[in-house]
C-alpha cells in the first residue's frame, strides 16, 4: 500500500529522520503547545465540575439580575474551549505545517 | 395531565410522518447516487478520505449529536435547571482532547479503526482483537440507547405508551440505517450526518431566536420566567438540583464528568471519522469546525432549555410519556404549532438515523478490517472479502440493534449513553494516548487496559443501583448493587490507565524502532494513507 503522496519511506528512513534535530524540534514544538494545554483545559474543567459539586451556594451568587457565577462559569467554558482551540490551530499553522511538511516531503522522495 | 392529550390529539402524525419522508427520500437519492463509488476498502469504510474540512466537521456534529443531546440535554436542563447544562459543558469540552492529542495523529499513522494505531507497534493479532471487542461493545451500548429512544420518541408524538408503533420505528429506523450503509457506506452516512446537522443546527437555532424573541432578546428574562414557572424557584439556576441529594450523588456527577471529558475522544464512530478527509490537517481543520458547530448547538440546547421551563413549565413536561425528553417538542408545539412540532420530529429521527448509521459502519468496520481480514485472515484476505464481510457484519447489527431495542423498549436504558462514553474513557482512551506518547507501552498493556476498562466499568454498571435495588434500577426487585454509582468513570478510567502501566513494565521488549516510526508518522504525515 503506498502512500498518494509519495513513496512509502523505508523503516530505516523513519529511524535516521526520528534522530535529526528538525524531528526532536517539531516534537517537542508540539508536545510543549499540547500537552500543557490539556493540564490548563483539564484543571479549569475539573475546578468548575467540583465547584458546581461541592461550592453550590457561592456558585448560586447572583451577578446580574437573575444570572449567577454558575452561568458565566459554565459560559466560560464555552469561551475558554473556542480561545484554545483557536490558539493550538494558530499554533499548528505557524510551528507545525510547514516542520513537517517539509520533512514528510524530504521522507517520501530521498526512497526508492 | 394536559400535555399528553395536547400533544397526542392535536398532532398530525401525516405531518410527522410527511417531513421525516421527505429527509429519507432525499438520504436515499443521495445513497444511490453515490452508490457506484464504493469499490475499495477505503471508499466504504472512510469514503475515499474525500470530504473537506467544513463537511467533515459538520458529519462530526452530525455523527455526535445524539438524541441524548438534542431532546436529553434540553430536557434535563427543563426538569432540573443548571444541571442539565453540566452535560453539554462535558460534552464540548471533551473535544479539545481530541483536538490537541488524539486526532491528527490517528490519522496519520492509522487507516480505518482504533485499532490500526495500536497494531503500528504492538503484537497484532492481541490488540486488534480486544480494541474491536471494545468497539462493538461502545457501539452496540449506544445502538441499542438511540433506537429504543426512537421508539419512546413515538409514543410522545402518538401520545401512547407501548404501542406497535414503537416496535414498527425501531425497525423501520433499523432497517433504514443497515440500507444507508449497505449500499452507501462511510459516503452515505456522511452525506446523512451533514443534511442531519443542517436540519438540527436550523431548529436549534431557529428554535432559540423564537424564544428569545418572546422574551426581548434578554437571556436574563429566559431565566426569569423559567424560575417563576418552576417549583424549584431560583434554585433551578444553581448546580446540583439533580445530583446535590447527598455526597454520593455528587460524586457520581464527578464521575460521569470524567467519563464525558475523556469518553468523548475515544468514541469509535467519532475516530473513524478523522480518517475521511485526505491529510492530518484536514482532520484538525475538520475537528476545529466541529467544535464550533457543536458548541453553537449545546448553547441553544441552553435557550431551549430554559425556555421549555419558561413556556411549557415542568409539571407539563413530567407528566407528558417521554418525561424530560417531549421538552424540546412541546416547546415546539408550543412556539409554532402542529408544523413546527413535525419538523422537530423530523429532526428528532433524522437526529438517531445519522447516528445509528455512524456506529454500524464502525462496528462492522473493527469486525470485517480487525477481526476478519487481520485476526482471522492474517491480512492475507481480497478487498472483496473484506468488504462482503463488512456488509455481513452491518446487516448482523442490525438486526442484533432492532432484536435488543424491542425487547429493552420499555426498559429505562439512557443509562447506556452514559455507560458508552464510560466504556470509551475506559477502554479506549488509554491505550490510545500511551500508544500514541509513551515509548514504553507493550502489548501486555494494551490488552489488559483494554479488557481492565471493559470488564470493569461494566462489571461496576452491572452491580450499580441502575441494574438492581431501586424503584428505578432494571430489576427493582433484586438487590445486588454493592457499588453506589451509576457511572463507573471514577472508579474505571484511573484503574485502566493504572492496568496499560503495569501491563507495559512488567513486560520486556517495547519496540523502540516501531515507535520511533509511529512519531515520525504521525507527526509529519511521511508514509500515511
Amino acid at each position: 500500500m503506498t502512500s498518494p503522496h509519495g513513496a512509502r519511506p523505508t523503516p530505516e528512513a523513519y529511524l535516521k529522520a526520528h534522530a535529526t534535530p528538525e524531528f526532536a524540534e517539531l516534537r517537542s514544538r508540539f508536545r510543549r503547545f499540547s500537552f500543557p494545554m490539556t493540564g490548563v483545559f483539564l484543571v479549569w474543567y475539573f475546578a468548575f465540575v467540583l465547584c458546581a459539586a461541592f461550592a453550590t451556594e457561592w456558585m448560586a451568587t447572583p451577578v446580574w439580575g437573575v444570572i449567577n457565577i454558575a452561568i458565566i462559569f459554565g459560559l466560560l467554558q464555552f469561551v475558554s474551549t473556542g480561545i484554545i482551540t483557536w490558539l493550538y490551530m494558530r499554533h499548528a499553522k505557524k510551528e507545525l505545517d510547514a516542520r513537517a511538511d517539509s520533512m514528510r516531503a524530504e521522507l517520501e522522495t530521498v526512497q526508492r | 395531565m394536559r400535555a399528553a392529550t395536547a400533544v397526542g390529539s392535536d398532532i398530525s402524525p401525516a405531518v410527522n410522518l410527511g417531513m421525516f419522508l421527505v429527509f429519507v427520500v432525499i438520504t436515499l437519492v443521495i445513497v444511490l447516487r453515490v452508490h457506484r463509488k464504493n469499490q475499495t476498502t477505503t471508499d466504504y469504510f472512510v469514503a475515499g478520505r474525500t470530504f473537506t474540512g467544513g463537511q467533515n466537521g459538520a458529519a462530526i456534529a452530525g455523527d455526535y449529536l445524539s438524541a441524548a443531546s438534542f431532546l436529553g440535554v434540553a430536557g434535563a436542563i427543563a426538569i432540573y435547571g443548571f444541571d442539565g447544562f453540566l452535560y453539554a459543558i462535558g460534552f464540548l469540552v471533551a473535544w479539545l482532547v481530541a483536538l490537541l492529542l488524539v486526532a491528527e495523529m490517528l490519522r496519520n499513522t492509522g487507516r480505518f479503526t482504533m485499532a490500526d494505531v495500536l497494531a503500528f507497534r504492538l503484537r497484532e493479532r492481541p490488540v486488534r482483537f480486544a480494541a474491536a471487542i471494545s468497539t462493538i461493545a461502545v457501539c452496540l451500548f449506544y445502538l441499542l440507547a438511540q433506537m429504543v429512544g426512537a421508539g419512546s420518541l413515538v409514543n410522545l408524538l402518538l401520545g401512547q405508551q407501548d404501542g406497535l408503533g414503537q416496535s414498527i420505528t425501531i425497525a423501520v429506523v433499523g432497517l433504514l440505517m443497515v440500507v444507508y450503509v449497505l449500499i452507501g457506506g462511510m459516503r452515505a452516512t456522511t452525506w446523512v450526518q451533514i443534511i442531519k446537522f443542517g436540519l438540527l443546527i436550523a431548529g436549534a437555532v431557529l428554535m432559540s431566536a423564537w424564544v428569545l424573541g418572546k422574551y426581548g432578546f434578554n437571556f436574563s428574562d429566559v431565566l426569569g420566567a423559567a424560575v417563576d414557572k418552576s417549583p424549584e424557584g431560583s434554585k433551578i439556576l444553581s448546580p446540583m438540583g439533580q445530583y446535590g441529594k447527598s455526597t454520593t450523588s455528587k460524586l457520581d456527577f464527578i464521575s460521569l464528568s470524567i467519563a464525558l471529558v475523556l469518553g468523548t475522544a475515544a468514541l469509535p464512530h467519532v475516530l473513524m471519522r478523522f480518517y475521511t478527509v485526505p491529510s492530518a490537517k484536514v482532520t484538525r481543520r475538520s475537528v476545529s469546525s466541529a467544535v464550533g458547530m457543536i458548541g453553537l448547538f449545546y448553547l441553544c440546547s441552553l435557550v431551549l432549555g430554559f425556555g421549555a421551563a419558561a413556556l411549557v413549565g415542568p409539571e407539563k413536561i413530567l407528566a407528558a410519556p417521554g418525561k424530560a425528553n417531549s421538552a424540546v417538542p412541546l416547546l415546539a408545539y408550543e412556539l409554532g404549532g402542529t408544523l413546527l412540532l413535525g419538523f422537530i420530529s423530523a429532526v428528532a429521527f433524522a437526529t438517531i438515523l445519522a447516528v445509528v448509521a455512524g456506529l454500524t459502519i464502525a462496528a462492522s468496520a473493527a469486525f470485517a478490517h480487525d477481526v476478519y481480514a487481520h485476526v482471522i485472515k492474517k491480512g492475507n484476505v481480497p478487498v472483496e472479502k473484506e468488504l462482503q464481510v463488512a456488509r455481513i457484519t452491518s446487516v448482523v447489527i442490525g438486526v442484533i440493534a432492532i432484536a435488543g431495542s424491542i425487547m429493552a423498549k420499555n426498559q429505562n436504558v439512557a443509562f447506556l449513553v452514559a455507560l458508552a462514553f464510560a466504556v470509551a474513557a475506559s477502554a479506549n482512551l488509554p491505550t490510545i494516548l500511551y500508544s500514541l506518547f509513551w515509548k514504553n507501552f507493550t502489548t501486555r498493556g494494551a490488552v489488559w487496559s483494554i479488557y481492565g476498562g471493559l470488564v470493569i466499568s461494566i462489571g461496576l454498571i452491572i452491580f450499580s443501583p441502575v441494574v438492581s435495588g431501586s424503584p428505578t434500577s432494571l430489576f427493582p426487585d433484586a438487590t445486588f448493587a454493592w457499588f453506589p454509582l451509576a457511572n463507573p468513570g471514577l472508579v474505571s478510567v484511573p484503574i485502566a490507565f493504572f492496568l496499560g502501566w503495569l501491563g507495559s513494565v512488567t513486560e520486556t521488549g517495547a519496540d523502540a524502532a516501531k515507535f520511533a516510526e509511529l512519531e515520525v508518522r504521525g507527526l509529519t504525515g511521511a508514509g500515511a494513507e
